[in-house]
């Protein structure tokens, strides 16, 4: 019949129209009083009594607080986690990179817990202007040095800023995401929930050498 | 008694960068009056030389390319890729990784569609609200991926042999959740689409394709089974697990722009099916083979290999020469997008400037995979 069709199509507009909205307010939403008493970790009435300007201000919804939501934990971040600890300086990440924007340069000396005495780390420089986030670099790593990171706020204004420089990746937070890194998952690290990870043994698959190992085979070797 | 009105035939250009285009796709259209008369599709303005890109990089680096290819359905092109590759280099897969990527692609299968409906929806005007119906269903399965692989369209996920890693645990129960809210929402687009008057007068009858013509043209996918033929790469020559599953292959037999519609929307509960057989046939196990079996670096012997699947859009296939380095010597695809429009004048020829975005929409291309 013509005409019970479109009746039909309406019924399905009527109850999506008189859902709530699964829309998201990114990367900060406006609260009332309430919301704003929250933040500030006050009651309403005492937010009204000791803040009366922000209080005025959420009461004009010109109070907003930031959305935080969390990825899951192998969310491929447009950062990199790298624990120079661990890291030899065997470059695999750079030569499996598909666009080749990882650069290396190291020099004899320093020590890793891979290989005891090894390559110090010059420079790590990691174009991330370039990159596509495709994570084959991190499971290239051989030594877990290199992790996937879960930061996703970090554009910038210049192109040349998004390198990411060796000096930035020593001292950036460090918050591995579990991307090819099985380890995390099951000793049930989430990022988002356990925060940074600033331990360099606990982040690897491999046993830490002894000591005496390590010795041994580098007197050996040498 | 009519009058005749005699118009002057108007050529306009539609594109490259026009809001309805579905890309940078441009059309240089004459109409006379509101009819169509002539139109000549122009393409390549998304070129990145993804084929000639591939000859210098490594098998696995690959991967990489095909995720932007047809970026609504990354997961069926690394799966595609993946299968020539296999042939290619003789590589065993391991189970467990291959009823994965048969979920994910099925899962991607469901996506894509989702946003072919949409899209035609949208097409047909009524702009926005029932697109964000299909886009948010779209979101949750892409959510889903994000908990598989860390990434939403850019999937890399597979790898020569299976997938990169497990599915974390917590996939099982959030895959179920949405599978469970799937059926009631595409009910919903039926109800929204199939039996309103609106939509009928507008899609029916409109850009009537025959099978003849269209495999003619080697046209494949849901446009050909809008036709009723019924050509499906997952029955027809089962590659993965597909022949351990049983599946529906829906037909119509207009082959007109709402049976093409019809057939995506019915094609959907089909996905959801395999997608519950896979999920009872998976057993534990290894994801991907040996690292000594499969190296990273790996080699293929002298040769040649082409292998397809039933892509969303239609035959997706890859065709990879190894001169026994590390790169392909070359890397050919055989895009559905590029080659379901070539039957574009024959659609539209004849049909309204109304029409004429519905029709375009409703072969459901992509220009990142008909540029490449
Ligand atoms: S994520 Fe991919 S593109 Fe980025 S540095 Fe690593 S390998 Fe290169
Ligand atoms: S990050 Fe890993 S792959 Fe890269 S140089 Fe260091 S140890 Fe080698």
């Amino acid at each position: 019949m013509i005409g019970l069709g479109l009746l039909k199509a309406m019924r399905v507009t009527l109850r999506n129209a008189l859902k709530a909205p699964f829309t998201i307010q990114y990367p900060d939403r406006k609260v009332g009083i309430v919301g704003a008493a929250k933040e500030e970790g006050k009651s309403p009435i005492g937010l009204v009594a000791t803040q009366p300007v922000t209080a005025a201000k959420a009461a004009m919804s010109m109070y907003s607080v930031p959305v935080n939501i969390p990825q899951n934990r192998r969310f491929r971040g447009n950062e990199f986690t790298w624990y120079e600890d661990r890291c030899t300086g065997c470059a695999s990440c750079a030569k499996y990179c598909p666009l080749g924007i990882i650069e290396i340069v190291t020099s004899p000396g320093g020590f890793d817990v891979q290989e005891g005495e090894s390559y110090a780390i010059d420079v790590f420089d990691i174009d991330i202007g370039r990159c596509m986030f495709c994570g084959l670099c991190v499971e290239a790593c051989p030594y877990d040095a290199l992790h996937m990171g879960s930061n996703f706020e970090r554009s910038k204004y210049e192109r040349d800023a998004l390198v990411i420089p060796v000096d930035e990746l020593r001292q950036a937070l460090k918050q591995p995401s579990s991307w090819f890194r099985p380890q995390f998952e099951e000793r049930d690290y989430d990022p988002f929930r356990d925060g940074a990870e600033d331990d360099h043994y606990k982040v690897g698959r491999h046993e830490k050498p002894s000591d005496e190992t390590l010795d041994e085979r580098w007197v050996e070797e040498r | 008694m009519t009058t005749q009105v005699r118009t002057e035939p108007i050529t306009v250009n539609l594109g490259p960068q026009h809001p309805s285009t579905h890309g940078v796709f441009r059309m240089r259209v004459t109409f006379d009056g509101e009819e169509i008369i002539d139109v000549e599709p122009i393409f390549g303005y998304l070129h990145r030389g993804s084929e000639k890109l591939a000859e210098e990089r490594t098998y696995v680096q690959v991967v990489t390319l095909t995720d932007r290819m047809d970026y609504v359905g990354s997961m069926l092109n690394n799966q595609a890729y993946m299968l020539a590759v296999e042939k290619l280099a003789g590589v065993e897969p391991a189970p467990r990784g291959v009823w994965l990527r048969m979920i994910a692609s099925e899962l991607q299968r469901i996506a894509s569609h989702l946003v072919a409906v949409g899209f035609l929806i949208q097409d047909l005007g009524a702009w926005g609200t029932p697109l964000i119906y299909t886009m948010r269903e779209r979101e949750k399965i892409l959510d889903l991926f994000e908990m598989l692989c860390g990434a939403r369209i850019t999937n890399s996920y597979l790898r020569p042999g299976g997938v990169f890693m497990d599915a974390p645990e917590e996939f099982w129960p959030a895959m179920n959740e949405v599978l469970d809210e799937l059926p009631p929402r595409i009910d919903d687009l039926d109800d929204l689409l199939t039996d309103n008057d609106i939509i009928f007068s507008r899609t029916k009858g409109v850009s009537v394709l025959t099978p003849e013509q269209m495999l003619d043209a080697s046209i494949t996918g849901p446009m050909l089974r809008a036709a009723g033929v019924d050509w499906d790469l997952r029955h027809r020559d089962p590659y993965d697990y597909y022949d351990q599953v049983t599946f529906e292959r829906p037909l119509h037999t207009a082959g007109d722009n709402f049976a093409r519609y019809w057939v995506r929307v019915q094609e959907m509960r089909e996905s959801i099916k395999i997608i519950r057989q896979c999920e009872k046939l998976i057993e534990p196990g290894s994801v991907r083979p040996e690292h000594d079996d499969v190296p990273w670096l790996l080699r293929p012997p002298v040769g040649d290999a082409y292998a397809a699947i039933e892509h969303s859009k239609g035959e997706l296939g890859f065709y990879l020469v190894s001169d026994g380095s590390i790169s392909p010597y070359r890397c050919h695809v055989r895009a559905p997008s590029l080659i379901n429009l070539t039957l574009l004048r024959d659609m539209l020829v004849g049909e309204l400037l109304a029409d004429m975005f519905v029709s375009f929409g409703s072969v459901d291309i992509n220009m990142g995979e008909v540029d490449r």
